[in-house]
């Protein structure tokens, strides 16, 4: 259970002048529920994409699965799933049809998709559902769904880019419940939050601030260290430090 | 294969489940047809002319009755003086006035010679030589039945002995429709093909799905063509269910081997799908996207020889031409439809298009870009 899936050293991108990832270093464990925290714009969607092979860094290394991510980029995306922040189902395709079309594309066989789908299904209880197209579905539903589907070909890691915006309290919380099933299962998983709660949810926590890791530890130890009964304050604690 | 049968399957659903997709696909071409072959015609019918006769002579008037009589000209106007005739044609009440000098019967009879002007409207350039072309035709019916080959047009028409008769092959009776039907159904296709496939990959990134796609082992190639033949496919049975029309309503000749078009069609889709394709990877929405396919396609359409010969375009223009995929498609579907050529004589066409399908394909492979 000690395995690195992640492992990332000095991991840097720019634009032009401005630094969005600035020496990112950090592993994530097999299993591990890692979250990144950060206010809008402390480069946690860039750390992502960096590490999902949509974005090239500039400079540092980075491995997934023991794959290099500048040598192996092809070999990684067997091995991971994404959920982005912007909705990555299609609306005009049915529940099914999206199931079938990313199990075929992530190469499972005929017979894997229909096993598949159907648990997929039945599990979310869609199954009433099954057939509707996704524009109908509310979006709690839709995000559910999307996250089912990232994870459908079972990969060694799951990068979920702000997957609870806009969803209400109720649906995050079962949100949650199926990313702890994916981790129970030995599935890693990479989160991006702004939510403060979502934050105690996690087995590891790196708070990002200006592109940097300005914090890492367990919930627990960062309030200890911080001394404050709260994530929402540890996450003052840090922004309030960058002003002064 | 099989991700790209995942991506045709995934199209396919796309595009059928878009409600306007299926009557886009049969009653474009329908009106398309209908419409564009019975207007697009170079012919010039009715066309409104004004008599200004200021010699009131039995030779005077028969020169104008001979207008009246031809079924291209319709006599609405009736001036008084040149200043009226001059009017009239400002008005638009004709197109075309003649003016008749006084003493034009005394000095075509005294002297054997003897001017009449037109004056024709030439806002429309091609029209006003058609017009002039006519009424030269007419002007020397006249002479030869009046047994006087001198009336002087402002451009002299020059009688002569020698009697020159026209054999037109591959379209005996001029017929336009039989010269535009192919072409217009080269532009159904092509609009289909290319407005479908710019809009693929564009409607992808506004959504965000691509960011998903690209996160799967999808390979570059399997992505373009799983994207392209979903619309080939469409785009083959848009000109198949075109040329059934073309047979069954305006009996279009087929006389050359409709294997040999399809074959063309195909190498020929390939080249403007990928068009479409390369558009799709520069925009960033689909507006964009529409806009500069509706760009390069007006260029493309005006500059295929459809409505004006390539051959009379300036040199520049028809090396421009040389680039156009639509001109090589509109010349093959003539050429094989009209006149029977085979693979042989469409082999340079065949030649340049597969070069051009090639080339555009890999560019649409290199600039769809997984990683930024």
């Amino acid at each position: 259970m000690n395995e690195n899936i992640i492992i990332t050293e000095d991991l840097t991108k720019k634009f032009g002048s401005f630094t969005a990832c600035d020496k990112i270093s950090f592993s994530v464990k097999k299993g591990e529920i890692f979250g990144f925290l950060g206010a809008n714009g402390a480069g946690k969607t860039t750390a992502i994409r960096m590490l999902c092979g949509l974005l090239l860094p500039t400079s540092g290394k980075a491995s997934i699965g023991g794959y290099d991510i500048y040598k192996d980029t092809e070999k990684i995306k067997l091995n991971i799933g994404y959920m982005s922040q912007k909705f990555s189902l299609y609306e005009d395709l049915t529940v099914k049809e999206n199931i079938e079309f990313y199990a075929g594309i992530y190469r499972l066989s005929t017979k894997e998709i229909k096993e598949r789908s159907k648990l997929l299904i039945s599990e979310l209880g869609l199954e009433r559902s099954a057939d509707s197209l996704i524009r109908s579905l509310p979006l709690g539903w839709r995000q559910k769904l999307a996250f089912s589907v990232a994870v459908i070909h079972s990969p060694k890691i799951v990068f979920l880019d702000e997957p609870t915006g806009g969803v209400d309290p109720v649906t995050r919380r079962q949100f949650w419940d199926l990313i702890y099933k994916a981790a129970d299962d030995g599935i890693s998983v990479l989160v991006t939050t702004h939510y403060m709660d979502e934050a105690e949810y996690c087995g590891r926590i790196s708070m990002m601030v200006d592109g940097k890791i300005a914090a890492m530890g367990t919930p627990a130890e960062l309030k200890s260290s911080y001394n404050v009964g709260s994530m929402y304050e540890v996450f003052l604690h840090l922004a309030r430090g960058k002003n002064e | 294969m099989r991700t790209i049968f995942f991506i045709v399957r995934k199209e396919f659903r796309q595009v059928f489940r878009n409600r306007s997709m299926l009557p886009m696909i049969f009653v474009m071409p329908i009106i398309q047809l209908l419409i564009l072959a019975n207007a697009t015609t170079f012919e010039i019918k009715n066309v409104n002319f004004g008599v200004l006769d200021l010699d009131r002579s039995p030779l005077s008037t028969r020169l104008a009755s001979k207008f009246e009589a031809s079924p291209h000209f319709t006599r609405t106007d009736y001036p008084q003086s040149q200043k009226d005739a001059e009017e009239g044609i400002l008005k638009d009440r004709s197109k075309l006035t003649i003016v008749i000098p006084k003493n034009f019967e005394r000095d075509l009879i005294k002297e054997n010679k003897a001017e009449v002007q037109f004056l024709i409207n030439a806002i429309d350039g091609g029209a006003a030589g058609i017009i002039a072309a006519y009424s030269q035709s007419i002007v020397r019916d006249f002479n030869i039945d009046e047994g006087m080959n001198l009336i002087n047009v402002i451009t002299p028409v020059q009688s002569s002995t020698v009697q020159v008769s026209y054999l037109h092959w591959y379209n005996p009776e001029l017929d336009y429709i039989t010269f535009m039907v192919p072409g217009i159904l080269v532009l159904l296709v092509t609009f289909i093909g290319m407005f479908l496939s710019s809009m693929s990959v564009v409607k992808e990134k506004e959504i965000g799905t691509i960011e998903q796609i690209n996160v799967t082992p999808i390979k570059k190639y399997e992505f373009i063509i799983g994207k392209l033949t979903p619309f080939f496919i469409i785009a083959l049975f848009e000109l198949t269910f075109g040329l059934f029309i073309a047979k069954l309503i305006f009996d279009i000749p087929f006389n050359g081997s409709l294997t040999l078009i399809f074959f063309f069609a195909a190498v020929y889709l390939v080249a403007v799908l990928s068009v479409g394709l390369v558009i799709s990877t520069f925009a960033d929405t689909q507006q964009q996207a529409m806009f500069i396919s509706w760009f390069i396609l007006v260029i493309f359409l005006l500059m295929s020889g459809l409505f004006t010969p390539i051959q009379s375009m300036p040199m520049w223009a028809q090396r421009i031409t040389w680039f156009n995929p639509i001109a090589y498609f509109i010349d093959a579907m003539r050429m094989v439809l009209l006149k029977g050529s085979g693979f042989s004589d469409i082999s340079k066409h065949f030649l340049i298009m597969t070069i051009y399908s090639t080339v555009v394909t890999a560019y649409a492979v290199f600039r769809y870009k997984k990683v930024n």
